[in-house]
């Protein structure tokens, strides 16, 4: 799936998401980005450099978590970053420092010696970003981060991109996990088929799409009609309706008083809500 | 049509991938010594010794002698050409290993490039394991012999490229059986290695010699290895040096095609 009309500016220092569902052209963007696919038409300038002239100059500046783990199977946990910091022109000793500097940033200095097949599933991808950090890249692209992982690793992964970001690293990344999106993103967009729906950062999406709050009642015709008498924006989800709002209170009382309804849940709406608004419910595959 | 051969953009940093290879053979010696070390010796005491008795002379030369040169010329070719299309597809396709390498100042040009380079060196380095055993048994006479060892990484570069070109257009590993039944084997077979091109057709030796990059090599190392050089090996050369420029540019640019989507 290639992108179609996308155009977003990521500020220096900030953490910023592309959301969207499979086929929505978020690995295409991120391989635009990293000079790798050349951009069909229109310009991606990265560092104020364009990605189809200054790839070389460009690459230097960043690192790359790839969606799958590319590690070298054939080497241990260091050889895999100390060929990588080959590929960068850093010299030896130098690249060593940064070595053993990135095994304890990421955890895994007791591991050095092993080979990369053993490890689990959260160690090989600490070690595939400090494989992106071994250039000290000022840009950092991570393609859906946190895949497959358990909550534990997944904590430590975000703590180690707040770490990087505080450091003034810029950070963009793809992801399939709604939340993380709202607790790490500054600005996100969410695509769909090869466009960007909305740009934002995550509360102010969240507001102008949903309101601070959703209000979940029985999907029965009754209820339809009292929603559509009292002018509520709600949609429809199999059995269930969500009513969207920045009062809580005050439609739950509406709908207990005026509907006759019977089980009613009040909740915050979120990154999800939106997302779903957005994008269907229609499974993508 | 140009765009099959346009020039790639390659920097001194094809190096890095190379390396990148040699580090992973390297940690995995022994077991990458053994094919080059005990397949030609088993040829050349099966063959050799054992059907060779059975042979008289072949151009004036013992018929261990005769094949002696052609166990190299195999070998080499083999060693690049399974890097190459085995070897390099589970680099690109299971490990990822060319994408990982292409998130850093590298082009793809660059990757497959060292990819090539790699490649002819194993040629090399498969030569200078059985170009000692050879000696061993009288089969090698020095020092012209020993341009062998440097000859390897043109011989071995013509099969990279070939090979490379497969593994490009290949749509998955199994098919890469094709080239290696339908091409390899009968070149490993009919390039003048176990009998000489002299005793087919002159038509087919022709032809053999226009289409079958082995017979080149076979022909360029028995002449090194008996010491007996002859003018007429530049035109062997000069076919392999045109042959593996064309396959270079080729492999490169049909690999290209392949991966920048």
């Amino acid at each position: 799936m290639a992108v179609d009309d996308v155009s977003f500016e990521v500020n220096k220092g900030e953490l910023f998401g592309f959301l969207g569902p499979n086929g929505a052209g978020k690995t295409t963007a991120m391989r635009i980005i990293q000079c790798v696919s050349p951009p069909g038409g229109g310009s991606l300038k990265v560092f104020d450099m364009d990605v189809t002239r200054d790839q070389r100059k460009i690459k230097n500046l960043m690192g790359v978590v790839p969606q799958e783990n590319n590690l070298d199977i054939d080497f241990s946990v260091y050889k895999n970053l100390y060929v990588y910091s080959r590929y960068f022109d850093i010299p030896k000793r130098k690249a060593e420092q940064k070595i053993d500097e990135l095994l304890d940033f990421v955890q895994l200095n007791e591991k050095k010696d092993t080979m990369t097949d053993s490890l689990s599933g959260g160690m090989k991808r600490r070690l595939v970003l400090a494989r992106a950090l071994v250039n000290e890249p000022r840009l950092l692209i991570l393609d859906e981060p946190t895949v497959g992982l358990d909550p534990q690793s997944r904590h430590v992964m975000w703590d180690k991109l707040r770490s990087l970001k505080k450091q003034g690293v810029t950070i963009v990344m793809t992801t399939h996990y709604l939340e993380e999106a709202a607790q790490l993103c500054d600005r996100l967009v969410i695509m769909d088929y090869g466009n960007i729906l909305v740009e934002g950062s995550p509360s102010s999406i969240i507001r102008e799409h949903i309101g601070t709050d959703i209000v979940e009642a029985e999907n029965t015709p009754e209820v339809i009609a009292c929603l559509e008498n009292s002018n509520a924006r709600y949609e429809k989800t199999g059995d269930m309706v969500q009513i969207y709002t920045n009062d809580p209170h005050d439609i739950t009382e509406h709908l207990f008083s005026e509907c006759r309804l019977g089980k009613i849940t009040a909740r915050a709406a979120t990154l999800e809500d939106v997302f779903l608004k957005l994008t269907g419910r229609k499974l993508r595959e | 049509m140009m765009s099959y051969f346009a020039l790639p953009d390659i920097t001194p940093r094809v190096l890095k991938v190379w390396m990148r290879n040699r580090d992973v053979f390297m940690a995995t010696l022994t077991v990458n010594f053994l094919p080059p070390l005990v397949e030609p010796t088993l040829y050349l005491f099966a063959l050799g010794f054992g059907l060779g008795n059975y042979i008289n002379e072949i151009e004036g030369v013992p018929y261990t002698k005769f094949i002696a040169p052609a166990l190299i010329s195999v070998s080499i070719m083999f060693a690049a050409f399974y890097e190459c299309t085995f070897g390099s597809y589970v680099r690109m396709y299971y490990q990822k290993t060319f994408d990982a390498i292409i998130a850093t100042p590298l082009n793809i040009d660059e990757v497959i490039a060292g990819e090539l380079f790699w490649g002819a060196t194993r040629g090399v380095i498969n030569a200078s394991i059985i170009l000692p055993i050879l000696s061993i048994f009288g089969l090698a006479v020095y020092p012209h012999s020993l341009l062998v060892i440097p000859f390897a990484f043109l011989a071995g570069l013509m099969f990279s490229c070939i090979a490379m070109c497969f593994t490009a257009i290949t749509p998955n590993i199994n098919s890469l059986t094709y080239p290696s039944i339908l091409l390899i084997t009968p070149m490993f077979l009919f390039s003048g290695t176990f009998f000489p091109l002299s005793l087919l057709p002159e038509t087919v030796q022709y032809i053999s010699l226009a289409i079958l990059p082995l017979a080149h090599i076979v022909i360029v190392v028995r002449s090194l290895m008996s010491g007996i050089i002859e003018a007429s090996l530049l035109l062997n050369i000069a076919w392999m040096f045109g042959a593996t420029l064309l396959v270079f540019l080729l492999s490169i640019n049909l690999m290209k095609k392949r991966l920048i989507v």
